[in-house]
């Protein structure tokens, strides 16, 4: 039995040996950057079809735009990217690019006024999710070609009316406004879908990065472009790897494995501060939690109902406890930063007056069922408000489903609250007018699911034709004063109860400098970073 | 119930098969036509499992501020208005052809994704079986016999925490001693970051491929990165292997041929290892076989803590996603290895279990 | 008094039974007496017994109500505050939710010790007692779900009839059933080929009469025994699925579910997910020595 006993030790101490001599403090190297992200949303790479945060990401750092954000100075808005200039014709429908000089592709093939057009007539013909951005503006597959043309070193688009430059601009900033190269595109193309299929996992820009692989779950991984026309990025490569749990990005960061996390909860954020070589970067993104009270159901229509339910909220203890640092307070559709936004937070925590409404309203014994997605916090947010609506005499039942499952049954209306969180598309006032205040039809028949005040069964309280309106406005003023009017109206009669906008808190190791996650506007920006 | 407990050890005990020999000849085509008929049924539950459930595949294609119109086209393209009979067929037939068709969500052939997940679960459940098993075999003989000494109670307290104890817990807890304060393993993930796709993958496996590419600094990184997951399913593995292993070995040393053995004087080292070990061999494969096969299910909790690409996490976010192809893909290659490992096992025991003959 | 407990204690150990009712009653009270000696096993039992109590009496036990949210105070580490385990991330104290998680955890054990044996052992018996045909089609049914991935099976039922603890009882009692129909149907194989069954077939008993009143009743022991070692992965998996997000919904203190709200301040509020792991650690450690104990009572040749 000795050589047993002799035998188990050994092989302990083997394992013991084996694990500790790989001990070592790591740090990444200087050109590279490694980002600790959750990707998990990344179902396709394709300009023309790609819509998730994970994808916005890689394809701003991938393809140039005709105009696009700086990192450096989000503010100053849409600048002259692929685009060195435009032009505005006299009736306000036509806009005319002049293409940038010299530009080339990763391919090597030059960035000409065709490429341009074909990007956006492919996003048009292929019809995917996105196009509404495009199509928006009375572009359809069938008049792209007549809508969008090239003509030498310029580009002309031309909309079915007149709307305000900037919206048509800023639209172009938003992914699905991606230069794609044409010949690399159809080269690839298969059953004449015009390289789909190719486009959801290569890539085909000229941006500052090339993209080298796309792990489904994984990674992705990103090469500098050093024939960048904007100059060659300082990362020459760039890693975002998949790590879902918080704690997991934290010991990463912590241990210098990378040098960026960017989903660590209030909690690691808290704890990471007091941590030697890490920083925190605060920014303002364009996520808002709202709940939504569905108008078919016939207690939660009433006027006063609604009233009610936003003073159930406990604003500000949710914002200094489980949702600290991440989320701010804010009451309006429209996210602080956006063109017109209202700064007005009305509503307060007040259980009494709620109930002043409920009982003028002659409701008793209501029971109601939120819908709430499996993620943390939102659970949290539903208990806070299951627990605040149980004083006031509200039976609230959470049921707890995938984003997909929770999802099916708010679009079908079927859900008598929704929890949501919803970000904006473009980087205009339009993107949550046009779908928190707007619903030309609220008929069953209609059908128009894209439209948040449709799932909820809302007509929009003559709100439509006000957003109709403020679209079309081309003096700047005027606009802003027309969106902070529609603001005052919905936040007085609309059956969406807006809590929170979302701060994205990125922590860094002390040496990164120039981080961008594009605020509420855009997605992340690798190029300008440096270490 | 290994699933939520990610390599408890594996598949319960089972009856043996039938003791009569059949004619070879007719129990290769029985052994296959069975194999057959399970997997056919195996797809057919999946499949209706995938229609069945209020996950809207479309809905996962198209995303959330898709038009009722882009979403009708899709709704037509993945062939979901045709009876559901008609779409299993046309599944069934493709599965023949070696296709298990596109994922929807990353639009990859499903088996292409599964190359890429399956080798990181193999790898895993590998050296998570080799340290059960070289731990768990030796340690549960010993408890055997010495029964009853503080080594036996030290064996049973370690299998028995192990049966009871939460994985997710554990492995976190690890995860926060080893690599967080210790910093004697590798983090979540399979290699550090810069050693990512730096050698070929030929196999798939980062520590074959770094040996075949004689990379010696992937090798180590990738050996930091996996003992401590795979530690933690050895673990697992070596509660269920090494109580098994004991109680095999006390029916044996019960047995009347032992005391024979010793009365003549044998030495007890002879008559532990040469007579009462070589008699539960092939009891002991099945049940480490049953055991691996537990293993390459896929352990979804510690893929998940460990960031490990494997395929228990594939399948699951696949599942919650309505990607019914990958689903479905996942489900046939791990129902697949669990039934080619039970048949193995049954055939161990036809051909040397003397009591089958 | 003394004398009569002693007359029991010989009438319980009686080497003769006067009848068969005394003979099992003597059976039951020795299988007791070499089970008691197990210290383990009596630790478990133990245990569980607590665990019994604890669940009927947490209305009294515990020191605040489990669901009360307190923003202010959230996070509190052990002993703060008046709360000996702390307070979760809405405030609520964890002790208290601990206790009432009991009664949930009680439950589903209660529900799938019900469901998963019962079916397996309907079919199983059925099984091996018909043979045939029906054998072949059972056992391949059987067969079918154990190579499916558990996970997957039991992903796939909650989320197709949605989350909530009744579903994922009915969940883990559909992946659990196969081992015990595969054991319910080597027993009735054993069982049937002998004498005795051929004596009562000839006195003209149907086959379900033989099937309730003689082959249920001996498979059981081998059953209970594998039950009770199961129960441990029960609870595991019951908390698996919570952790998943499907298991009982909030506001719902299971214990699972607990570990998983918990993990997110693992590092730095380390007791919110280690106190219910710490649950669910003694509560299956105490079935496995109860069921360790049990085998070696009940089934001695398995055990030993």
């Amino acid at each position: 039995m000795n050589a047993l006993n002799k035998l188990l030790t050994s092989a302990a101490i083997g394992l013991a040996v084996g694990v500790t001599s790989f001990s070592a403090v790591a740090e990444t190297p200087a050109n590279m950057l490694v980002i600790a992200h959750r990707i998990d949303d990344v179902t396709t790479v394709d300009p023309a079809e790609s819509f998730e945060f994970a994808g916005s990401d890689i394809s701003r750092n991938v393809y140039g735009r005709l105009v696009n954000l700086d990192p450096a100075d989000l503010a100053a808005g849409y600048q002259p990217d692929l685009a060195e200039s435009w032009e505005v014709s006299e009736d306000g429908k036509s806009i005319t690019f002049t293409m940038r000089e010299g530009v080339k592709f990763h391919s090597g093939n030059p960035v000409t006024a065709e490429d341009a057009a074909f990007s956006l007539q492919r996003a048009v013909i292929l019809n995917k999710t996105p196009a509404f951005i495009l199509t928006q503006f009375g572009f359809t597959p069938e008049n792209a070609t007549e809508t969008i043309k090239a003509d030498g070193n310029t580009l002309t688009i031309t909309t079915d009316k007149k709307y305000a430059t900037s919206f048509v601009l800023n639209c172009l900033t938003a992914t699905i406004g991606g230069i794609v190269d044409k010949a690399v595109v159809m080269a690839n193309e298969v059953d004449g879908d015009m390289g789909n299929t190719w486009l959801k996992t290569n890539s085909a820009g000229s941006g500052p990065y090339i993209l080298n692989s796309w792990k489904p779950n994984e990674s992705v991984t990103l090469t500098s472009n050093p024939e960048y026309y904007g100059g060659a990025p300082a990362m020459e490569r760039v890693i975002v790897r998949h790590v879902t749990e918080s704690a997991s990005q934290r010991l990463l960061l912590e241990r210098g494995d990378i040098d960026i996390a960017r989903n660590l909860n209030p909690e690691d954020i808290a704890g990471v501060m007091s941590a030697d070589g890490v920083k925190v970067d605060d920014e303002l993104k364009g996520r808002l939690m709202y709940l939504a009270l569905n108008q078919k159901h016939p207690v939660l229509s009433k006027p006063e109902v609604r009233q009610a339910f936003k003073y159930l909220i406990d604003y500000e203890g949710m914002r200094d406890s489980f949702l600290k640092g991440q989320y701010t307070i804010h009451q309006n559709f429209l996210p602080a930063t956006y063109l017109g936004a209202s700064e007005e937070n009305p509503f307060s925590y007040n259980i009494e007056k709620a109930k002043e409404l409920l009982a003028a309203a002659g409701v008793e014994g209501l029971e109601v069922e939120i819908g709430v997605r499996e993620a943390q916090e939102r659970i949290e947010i539903g208990q806070a408000f299951q627990n605040a609506a149980a004083q006031a005499g509200i039976k609230v039942n959470i049921t707890v489903g995938t984003a997909k499952q929770i999802l099916a049954r708010y679009r079908a209306r079927e859900l008598d609250v929704y929890l949501g969180a919803w970000g904006p598309d473009y980087p205009d006032p339009q993107t949550n007018a046009g779908t928190f205040a707007y619903n030309p039809d609220n008929s069953d028949e209609a059908n128009a699911t894209g439209l948040l005040a449709w799932r909820t069964g809302w007509d929009a309280g003559g709100l439509t034709e006000k957003v109709e309106a403020a679209v079309t406005e081309g003096d700047r003023e005027k606009r802003v004063q027309m969106y902070l009017d529609i603001q005052e109206e919905f936040r007085e009669i609309s059956p969406f109860v807006m809590m929170f906008q979302q701060i994205e808190q990125s922590a860094l190791r002390d040496n990164v400098a120039n981080w961008s996650t594009g605020q509420a506007v855009t997605a992340a920006a690798y190029w300008q970073v440096t270490k | 119930m290994a699933f939520a407990e990610d390599g408890n050890g594996g598949r319960p005990d089972r009856a043996p098969l039938s003791h009569k020999l059949w004619p070879l000849v007719r129990g290769t085509v029985m052994t296959l036509s069975s194999i057959a008929v399970t997997l056919l049924g195996l797809l057919f539950v999946t499949f209706i499992i995938g229609r069945v459930m209020p996950i809207d595949p479309v809905l996962a294609i198209v995303g959330e501020r898709a038009s009722q119109e882009t979403y009708n086209e899709v709704y037509l393209q993945l062939g979901l208005d045709k009876p559901l009979l008609v779409q299993f067929f046309y599944y069934l037939w493709d599965v023949l052809h070696l296709d298990f068709g596109i994922s929807l969500l990353n639009a990859r052939p499903v088996s292409e994704d599964i190359a890429r997940v399956f080798p990181a679960t193999l790898e895993l459940a590998t050296i998570g079986i080799i340290i059960g098993v070289v731990l768990g075999v030796p340690l549960g003989v010993l408890a055997a016999v010495r029964k009853g000494s503080w080594i036996d109670q030290v064996a049973r307290v370690l299998a028995l925490v192990g049966y009871s104890m939460p994985i997710f817990w554990l492995g976190l807890m690890g995860l926060l001693v080893f690599y967080g304060i210790l910093g004697w393993v590798g983090g979540p993930g399979r290699v550090g970051i810069f050693y990512i796709d730096v050698v070929p993958s030929v196999t798939g496996l980062i520590l074959v491929d770094a040996l075949l590419d004689g990379n010696w600094d992937v090798f180590k990184d990738a050996f930091s990165h996996i003992i401590l997951p795979a530690s933690l399913l050895g673990y697992y593995s070596l509660a269920y292997v090494s109580r098994m292993t004991r109680s095999f070995m006390l029916e044996q040393l019960s047995a009347e041929y032992v005391t024979t053995a010793r009365v003549k004087g044998m030495s007890e080292w002879d008559v532990v290892w040469k007579h009462a070990f070589k008699n539960i061999r092939v009891q002991l494969i099945t049940v480490i076989a049953l055991s691996y096969a537990g293993l390459l299910e896929g352990s979804v909790l510690t893929e998940i803590i460990f960031s490990w690409p494997g395929i228990g996490s594939y399948i699951t976010t696949a599942l919650l996603s309505a990607d019914m192809n990958a689903v479905l893909g996942g489900t046939v290659v791990v129902g697949l290895i669990f039934i080619l490992l039970n048949i193995f096992s049954d055939l161990l025991y036809k051909v040397f279990d003397p009591r089958a003959k | 008094m003394m004398a009569e407990t002693q007359t029991l204690r010989e009438w319980l150990l009686t080497e003769t039974p006067t009848s068969r009712r005394h003979a099992k009653i003597s059976a039951v009270y020795q299988g007791w007496l070499s089970f008691r000696s197990n210290t383990m096993a009596m630790i478990g039992l133990a245990i569980l017994v607590l665990l019994v109590f604890v669940a009927a009496a947490a209305p009294l036990l515990s020191p605040h109500d489990p669901f009360v949210q307190d923003l202010g105070n959230r996070l509190l580490p052990l002993g703060t505050g008046g709360h000996i385990l702390g307070t979760d991330s809405l405030g609520r104290d964890i002790l208290s939710r601990l206790i009432y998680g009991a009664r949930i955890t009680l439950y589903i054990v209660a529900l799938v010790a019900l469901i998963a044996p019962i079916a397996g052992l309907l079919v199983g018996t059925v099984s091996g007692y018909v043979g045939g045909w029906t054998d072949t089609v059972l056992m391949r049914v059987t067969d079918i779900f154990l190579a499916f991935p558990r996970l997957v099976l039991a992903l796939a039922f909650v989320a197709a009839l949605g989350a909530g603890i009744e579903n994922a009882v009915l969940a883990i009692s559909l992946t659990a059933w196969p081992p015990y129909a595969r054991i319910a149907r080597a027993e009735t194989l054993t069982i049937r080929s002998s004498d005795f069954i051929s004596a009562i077939q000839l006195q003209g008993a149907g086959p379900l009469r033989i099937i309730t009143g003689h082959i249920w009743p001996l498979c059981i022991s081998s059953l209970i025994v594998r039950v009770t070692l199961d129960m441990a992965g029960i609870i595991l998996a019951a908390a698996g699925l919570g952790f998943l997000g499907l298991g009982a919904q909030p506001p719902s203190p299971e214990w699972g579910a607990m570990i998983s709200e918990g993990r997110r301040f693992i590092l730095d509020h380390w007791w919110v997910a280690t106190m219910p792991g710490l649950a669910i650690f003694t509560v299956s450690l105490a079935f496995n020595l109860l069921g360790d104990g049990l085998r070696d009572v009940l089934d001695p040749k398995a055990g030993e």
